[in-house]
């Protein structure tokens, strides 16, 4: 049996299932309770408190990112309108322990209202409830095997820090939850153990406790009862894998020495730890947008030197690309307003935008002449024509930006590659919504996503156009989008001409290894065969045949 | 009534560690401490964290904090530099 969640922590996990079912029950609508009410209230009182100096102590026992979440739950079980609302609830006569049922039910459903962040925060309330009606009953929570014969798989519908935080990689040998995303704590434990973790997973605690489980953190498939060899294949060519990622060391280049830049694609100063960490040699992408997206007032000068500072610090000897405002679409920004439009992936977005709000413009390109240093490399995103490219050059050039460039993602400004590439000193080609525009299909519709294959015929001779345009002129040209983040199809790209790869920070030390796999002649001929042929699929396979390294390092 | 605008530089904005600390902080103060997103807005309670968390203070945001009494001052200024600190 296969289940599929999402790898969150990556690595092969194997062992027996520890299958964690425990789930304190509700406690009985209505149930009330005889005695006196202030007897009652310094029953929870003394729960309440009680928990929170096991998660204290749990914490203190703990140590680093897990202390900290055990602390703040700590926080939340003395939480004084928690308390009140308790008070509240037994005053009209109901039994301590559905009083703190009902009283967290309506703390945890306004932050699983909020979603993300905090919606995932509601599973830690729930855990403290738990525990707090556990104690009420005089029942133990079940408690987790430690120091275990062999470290087993802990499968549970979510798991809540007090559970995972004192555990270490001698007990468990991968996590598996049915909840949960990138952001939960089981996902943000289980890599800072460095424990292979799948999130999402539904299904999961269907597993049969004691069975072999094995789960793959990297591609987030789980598998039930794989046969031994399975089992032994997977983990040598995960193994095989780390030792030849981690082997990958150094800038980027070809087998025969070609260089390629490797760059990391990022939203926030906190990324600029996981690219420097990557091997990262500079930024490709610095999408601003996502610095401000919640903002309803645009962000000052002051603040966005800050987080450009910060990134051209951190990359002294290296490129720092950062892309001005890319609102509207899908990321619309409050600053920006723009009017109802019925197809707002066609509408006034990117540097249209940008245009129309010169004050923003002043404040951004300000920022960044305020902070130039030779590393940086200003770009504007969404440009379907030189004259767009002509403009934002001029105004760059006339604030002091040297180093000005503009997006490849329109296919007008693929075509005319050369009269863009005469108004500015580099291209980077976004090959999501290249794809996008060249097949005419809404990346926020689902139901066309198929057509969004990066491997498409279509999008690399458009992608070949705008490199090849570049490499005649000898400016630079990088890719940075999905794309690049496929060792294979990273090959690919260097092969139609692409100078510098930028891509999240994860995808790094793969497009690292397979790249020093190969010559830059076997990039070239793969980048031929893939052209050639009528499909996407057929294009992937054609382009596998001329890249052995694949193989080699289990990709 | 004392108060201080501040606006909030850790990057997980005022949840995680930084929620935690101000909350703990407030409880040791004997006065009542309120906490908006801004002037006129919902005042709650300092030392709830849940109602810290709920107020969803991003980085970059301001909060206005307020107490009044003896010593208050003192207390509104650590609070606003746990606030203000990255």
């Amino acid at each position: 049996m296969n289940l599929r969640g999402v790898g969150v922590s990556p690595g092969i996990g194997h062992g027996p299932a520890y299958v964690l079912t425990a789930s304190v029950p509700e406690p009985p609508e209505g149930a009330t309770y005889t005695g006196e009410a202030e007897q009652e209230k310094e029953r929870v009182m003394v729960a309440l408190t009680q928990v929170a100096g096991e998660l204290e102590a749990r914490g203190n026992r703990a140590g680093g990112e897990a202390e900290e979440i055990l602390k703040a739950q700590a926080l939340m079980a003395e939480d004084p309108g928690l308390v009140v609302k308790v008070r509240t609830l037994i005053d009209r006569g109901l039994a301590a322990p559905r009083a703190v049922f009902e009283a967290f039910t309506k703390y945890r459903n306004v932050l699983a209202g909020s979603g993300g962040y905090l919606g995932e925060r509601a599973a830690d309330l729930d855990d403290i409830r738990d525990r707090v009606i556990a104690l009420l009953y005089g029942r133990a929570m079940q408690g987790l095997p430690i120091s275990p014969a062999e470290p087993y798989v802990l499968v549970a519908r979510d798991l809540a820090p007090a559970d995972t935080a004192l555990l270490s990689k001698r007990d468990v040998a991968a996590f598996v939850t049915e909840e949960g995303g990138p952001t939960s704590h089981t996902a943000i434990i289980a890599r800072a153990m460095g424990v292979p973790a799948v999130v999402a997973c539904s299904g999961a605690t269907a597993i049969r406790p004691g069975v072999r489980v094995m789960a793959d953190g990297t591609s987030g498939v789980v598998r039930v009862e794989p046969a031994e060899s399975d089992v032994a294949e997977a983990v040598g060519a995960d193994t095989a894998r780390q030792a030849a990622f981690a082997a990958a060391k150094g800038p980027g280049r070809t087998a025969d020495g070609h260089r390629v830049p490797l760059l990391a694609n990022i939203g926030k100063p906190a990324d600029l730890d996981d690219a420097l960490e990557a091997g990262a040699e500079g930024i490709g992408l610095y999408r601003t947008e996502f610095l401000f997206l919640d903002r309803t007032e645009p962000p000052s000068s002051e603040e966005q030197r800050c987080a450009y500072r910060a990134a051209l610090e951190a990359f002294p000897e290296g490129k720092v690309v950062v892309r001005t405002l890319d609102g509207g679409a899908d990321k619309p920004l409050a600053f920006l307003p723009a009017p109802a439009e019925p197809n707002p992936a066609l509408g006034e977005r990117g540097l249209r935008r940008f245009r129309r709000f010169p004050d923003v413009m002043e404040a951004q390109l300000g920022a960044l002449a305020a902070v130039a240093s030779p590393g940086l490399r200003v770009m504007a995103p969404m440009v379907a024509t030189a004259e767009e490219a002509g403009w934002f050059g001029q105004e760059c050039r006339a604030r002091g930006l040297s180093d000005v460039g503009v997006m490849i993602e329109i296919p007008s400004a693929a075509l005319r590659a050369r009269e863009v590439l005469a108004r500015v000193d580099f291209v980077s080609i976004g090959t999501n919504d290249l794809a996008q525009y060249a097949f005419a299909a809404d990346r926020q519709v689902g139901a066309v996503s198929a057509l969004h294959d990066p491997w498409a015929p279509a999008l690399l001779d458009l992608v070949a156009m705008a490199a090849s345009a570049a490499t005649r002129v000898r400016k630079p040209c990088g890719v940075c989008g999905e794309s690049a983040a496929d060792p294979a199809l990273a090959c690919v790209l260097v092969g139609l001409g692409a100078s510098t790869l930028s891509m999240g920070a994860a995808a790094l030390p793969a497009v690292r290894a397979v790249l020093a796999e190969h010559t830059l002649d076997q990039c070239r001929r793969a980048a031929e065969a893939a052209r050639a042929q009528p499909t996407a699929s057929y294009a992937r396979a054609a382009a596998r045949a001329h890249l052995p390294g694949l193989d080699r390092l289990g990709l | 009534m004392g108060e201080r605008k501040v606006t909030v530089a850790a990057e997980v904005g005022l949840h995680a560690r930084p929620a935690a600390t101000f909350v703990q902080r407030a409880k040791k103060a004997p006065m009542d401490i309120t906490v908006t997103r801004s002037y006129g807005g919902e005042k709650v309670n300092g030392k709830s964290i849940l109602a810290i968390m709920a107020l969803d203070v991003r980085q970059g945001e301001t909060v206005v904090i307020s107490a009044e009494g003896e010593g208050s001052e003192e207390i509104l200024d650590e609070l606003a530099e746990i606030a203000g600190t990255p």
